[in-house]
């Protein structure tokens, strides 16, 4: 066995990302470019099918499985940490390189993880390093935000551990394939197949299992938050779509996870924090792929996942950029930079067609990969939420983020253009969407299944083209109604009324509602939590019995209380 | 080679075990200058732990090994018998002790007078023949002998502190060992009236025609007890974080890492090899206040190391609940379980040694192991504090370190005595390791020194390679497992299977 196969890929990233500290101050950012391009050429290297078996305490695991479903996963996690190392060339932050080379290599050891407990190591691995990158924004609330993140990512690698061993028990084998039965029901499912769905569910952001990414990866720095968007919801994506293919359950979820961040979204006014939603919201589709599980939505979900990493990505960097050169990201401060940073809004625009899946972007080519098969698996309402989702992501995503980032009313705000290295990752990734969107047949090649597909139908670009201008249109009219309320208001009163007063009232009921059960439910819950810890802080706090030093006699009190104990239990047998 | 070397002086080799250290103190004594009296120990300590190995393998190769002291036939005669279960612990009080003794000049230069240093080593040898004597020995009332000689050594190697309280600290830990000594002692008399025997393997014979009586069951009551306190088991714990925190840091990393480890075997060899309450005991629930007493532990001690400001008192407190994980492994009384807490005991030995390495280390450098010291420690001494954030992850139990591969084994026994709450409080309370570890690390790397703080130089390079000795161990070991865990399953069997 060579080199090449003796390492698993992504060990390059982790081991060298550790030695970049060793490195002159001039040089380290640059081993965030030239490791992942080292890392991509050993993967290259690596053969379709090549499976590496070790016996590591007496257990057969598979540290690496190299097959077309973790291959594409590989391939984009692999692009974006090269252009997100070109990205972040002016960071030398040690902490941010470290943690983001490490993160990036777990995420990518994950992915070619071939059994379960290789499988949770890369897991907690991930959680361990993205913190930092978390932590990395340097602020009293992002130490908060990474704490709790931090909790929630360990608890989901501890939830998975659980889940293993239960599998592990019950089945004796610690294979990392289809966990989900043929039935595809969760209900007839062991407990340690359950309890990994959730620890999956926690990392893929599942409807109310979600808010730590809303929390944490806004409070990131402008080059973290790149990262932490693009590889851990991505490997918990692979994860589903590897273990729970056709789980009925995960339609529904999906469906959920489209719809509500639109919402939130709306009514964000940071505009990275606005993405997160977005991106939560994005996750839904390929949730909805892996639920369907038929091999197209399968392809569906890879596909999107891979195209998705970069428009998201460049969506994030261009945000980046302006947080940069502004040093802030909300959108109520913004407006007006298309006059100083005309690259950065051009190429924000693209992304922000691609998520929208304008035509001959990678959007386009990728979505009806799900649809079609929601479609033609008769859920129509879902196929239904989804076409709502699909026109709220162009409204908050396609449209709200260039608009008030860029044009708007202005700031007056005359920074400078972003600089070169990362005016030149937003190029290439721009190209990549539309590269994607005109030749997807290169994307399909790559994807798990063979399929013959079409992305550029009739019924396809006319749906499209139907939804996008009508969203637009819907756009316009709230836009122009805003403007110049007296004269619209009278023309289109109940289009006016619907976009004004009855979709913000409905959120804000709905917000309502949500706040007022929260709340009824919270403060009991808090008070109960406070009872707790004030009990645990009065027993094992400096000052608590448990914590004191006890006197001699005490100690000889207790020594007589266990022989007691001891003779009563054995004498009273 | 090895066996050419044992047709030698192999015969004696464990008597040299237990005569060489005893030896060498005196000559500390004598030769009164601290650093030849370092030597000296230097010499004997990494001696003992070549000999540990040997003994290790040749158990290991060809079996249990009995050396009838003074040529008096069993079981007249005493009798040291060495199998996989007090080889593999052997090997670990052996190599700790070496591994400690050499950061032991530089740490004891700022915390004990010069002129008593060599008593310093002296007493240090004394603790170590005490344990070797309390592993190896395969004669009960020995047993007793040689926990009395490594107690009194302990508490004055203890009461070298710096502080006052070192020796209040001291004395309740000599009371209360006292104490524990005493009921050891009752238990061990009790059964040599039962079964008119000493020696272990001839009392578990006669135990076992006896069958279960009252007298037998007080006895192992006393001996439950006495070496509870030893061990340190919820709740009789409380004179251990004293001592700990009050000891000098090298003796702190030498006694948490072998003392209660000792204690824990002797309790096993009496609970499986003398007792045999895996068979006696009906079945699983034998253990039943063990194991609550344990589970206790597990969450009081890591309750209260969150709270604590002193880190050393509240890696003391940690010990307390890795003991409880330890207790757990064996009142599940299966295969996995006792595994778990037999390579638990190998793999905390190693890890807290680190860790209060570590501590040494920043207890010389900024005189204070409050969490105020640590501030910004990453970037004022790195490599200590990597140390420290290793060791740390070794604690919470995280993958590719040692304390996964104990969990790992503790979760399995408790699946398999179909005690899923136990394995779901043992990952409970690894959470809780996490908080009061990541509350130094952030510290660490996240806040800013004080203002005027001076600048202070990395730790000593004697320290920081013992340091890193036992935290490089912490990695190798939780990824090649065939010396802790293979010894520790194959010994775990052995005692299951009822077989000495």
């Amino acid at each position: 066995m060579g080199l090449i196969e003796l390492l698993p890929p992504g060990a390059i990233l982790i081991i060298g990302g550790l030695l970049v500290p060793l490195l002159p101050g001039r040089l380290k950012p640059w081993a965030g470019v030239v490791l992942p391009v080292l890392g991509f050429m050993h993967l290259l290297a690596l053969e379709k099918g090549f499976v590496q078996n070790l016996v590591v305490f007496g257990y057969e695991l598979t540290p690496v499985r190299v097959d077309g479903l973790s291959l594409v996963f590989g391939y984009v996690f692999f692009i974006a940490a090269i252009l997100g190392g070109i990205y972040g060339l002016g960071v030398r932050d040690n902490v941010q390189l470290v943690a983001a080379l490490t993160y990036v290599g777990s995420a990518i050891g994950g992915v070619f993880a071939g059994d379960l407990i290789t499988l949770f190591i890369y897991w907690e691995l991930t959680a361990i390093t993205s913190v930092f990158l978390v932590w990395a924004g340097r602020t009293k609330r992002a130490a908060k935000a990474g704490m709790r993140y931090l909790i929630i990512q360990v608890g989901s690698g501890v939830i998975l551990l659980a889940g293993v061993i239960l599998h592990f028990v019950d089945t004796g084998s610690l294979d990392f394939d289809k966990l989900i039965g043929a039935d595809g029901l969760l209900g007839s499912a062991s407990i340690g197949v359950l309890l990994i769905f959730v620890a999956f569910g926690i990392k893929c952001a599942f409807p109310l299992l979600h808010n730590w990414l809303q929390d944490a990866y806004p409070e990131s720095t402008a080059t973290g938050t790149i990262y932490l968007s693009i590889f851990t919801t991505k490997m918990a994506v692979y994860a589903l779509a590897r273990g729970y293919p056709g789980t009925g359950v995960l339609i529904i979820i999906g469906a959920v996870m489209t719809a509500f961040p639109i919402f939130f979204a709306v009514i964000e006014n940071d505009l990275r924090r606005v993405l997160t939603y977005s991106l939560n919201n994005q996750l839904g589709f390929m949730v909805v792929g892996i639920g369907i599980g038929t091999e197209l939505a399968l392809n569906g979900t890879a596909a999107y996942a891979f195209a998705n990493i970069i428009f998201e990505g460049l969506l994030f960097m261009a945000m980046g950029a302006v947080l940069l050169r502004t040093g802030t990201c909300l959108g109520s401060e913004l407006g007006g930079l298309y006059k100083t940073m005309p690259w950065t809004a051009a190429l924000c625009i693209v992304g922000a067609a691609s998520i929208s899946a304008f035509p001959f972007l990678s959007g386009f080519v990728t979505k009806p990969l799900i649809l079609d098969e929601t479609a033609a698996g008769h859920h129509v309402i879902i196929y239904l939420m989804l076409l709502f989702a699909s026109a709220g992501v162009f409204h908050h995503s396609g449209i709200k983020i260039p608009y008030f980032a860029f044009f708007a009313h202005d700031s007056g705000k005359r920074v400078k253009e972003a600089p070169a290295n990362m005016l030149f990752a937003m190029a290439v990734m721009a190209v990549m969407c539309i590269g994607i969107g005109i030749f997807p047949e290169v994307l399909y090649r790559v994807l798990p299944y063979q399929m013959d597909y079409h992305p550029y139908t009739t019924t396809h670009v006319i749906t499209q083209y139907q939804l996008l201008l009508f969203s637009a249109l819907a756009f316009v009219f709230l836009q122009k109604t805003g403007l110049y309320p007296p004269e619209l208001r009278s023309t289109n009163i109940d289009t006016d009324w619907i976009y004004r007063k009855a979709l913000p009232a409905v959120v804000r009921a709905s917000v309502g509602i949500g706040h007022t059960v929260v709340d009824a439910i919270r403060v009991p819950v808090r008070a109960l939590l406070q009872g707790i810890s004030g009990l645990v802080y009065r027993l094992h706090g400096p000052e608590g019995v448990f914590a004191r030093t006890w006197t001699t006699g005490s100690i000889a009190f207790w020594a007589v209380v266990v022989l007691c104990g001891y003779l009563l239990y054995f004498l009273g047998r | 080679m090895i066996d050419a070397l044992w047709n030698l002086i192999g015969d004696d080799l464990p008597a040299l075990q237990i005569a060489m250290p005893l030896l060498t103190a005196t000559v500390c004594v004598i030769v009164r200058r601290p650093m030849l009296a370092w030597a000296v120990a230097m010499f004997n300590a990494w001696g003992a732990v070549v000999n540990a190995s040997i003994l290790l393998y040749r158990v290991w190769t060809r079996g249990t090994i009995s050396y009838v002291e003074g040529g008096w036939p069993v079981p007249w005669g005493i009798e040291l018998r060495i199998d996989l279960l007090n080889a593999l612990v052997l090997l670990v009080v052996t190599s700790i002790c070496a591994v400690v003794l050499v950061a032991v000049p530089r740490s004891i230069a700022n915390e004990i007078p010069r002129e008593k240093h060599y008593l310093f080593y002296a007493t240090y040898l004394l603790c170590m023949t005490g344990l070797a004597g309390m592993t190896i020995t395969g004669d009960a009332f020995n047993i007793f002998v040689f926990l009395e000689i490594s107690s009194l050594s302990s508490y004055a190697l203890i009461s070298q502190g710096r502080t006052s309280r070192a020796l209040t600290s001291a004395i309740q830990y000599l009371i209360m060992g006292t104490l524990g000594g005493t009921f050891i002692l009752l238990g061990i008399g009790m059964l040599y009236m039962m079964t008119g025997t000493l020696n272990l393997v001839d009392m578990a014979d006669q135990l076992a025609l006896l069958g279960v009586n009252r007298t037998v069951l007080v006895a192992m009551a006393c001996l439950g007890v006495g070496i509870g306190i030893k061990l340190a088991v919820f709740p009789l714990h409380t004179w251990l974080p004293n001592a700990y925190t009050y000891a000098p840091a090298v003796v702190t990393a030498f006694l948490a890492a072998t003392a209660t480890k000792v204690a824990y075997y002797v309790l096993v060899r009496f609970a499986f090899s003398v007792f045999r309450i895996n068979l006696t005991l009906d079945g699983t629930h034998g253990g039943a206040l063990l194991m609550t007493l344990g589970i206790a532990g597990m969450f009081a001690g890591s309750l209260v190391a969150i709270f604590q400001d002193n880190i050393k008192r509240m890696l003391a407190y940690s010990s307390v609940a890795q003991i409880g994980y330890m207790v757990v492994g064996l009142s599940l009384a299966n295969e996995h379980g006792l595994t778990g807490g037999l390579v638990h005991v190998f793999n905390h030995a190693v890890t807290k040694c680190g860790l209060f390495l570590v501590l040494a280390c920043v207890v010389l450098r900024m005189n204070s192991t409050r969490l105020s010291a640590f501030a910004g420690l990453g970037r004022r001494m790195p490599f200590t504090f990597a140390a420290f954030v290793l060791g740390g992850l070794s604690l919470i139990g995280v993958p590719l370190t040692v304390g996964f591969v104990s969990k790992w084994y503790l979760v399995l026994g408790a699946l398999d005595a179909g005690l899923w709450p136990v394995a779901v409080l043992i990952l409970l309370s690894s959470v809780l390791a996490l908080i009061y570890i990541w509350r130094v690390v952030e510290v660490g790397y996240f806040t800013a020194p004080p203002e005027d703080a001076d600048e202070v130089a990395e730790a000593p390079l004697s320290m920081l390679v013992s340091t890193w000795i036992l935290i490089g161990g912490t990695l190798v070991f939780g990824v090649w497992t065939s010396l802790s865990a293979g010894v520790a399953s194959a010994a775990a069997r052995m005692l299951i299977g009822g077989v000495s």
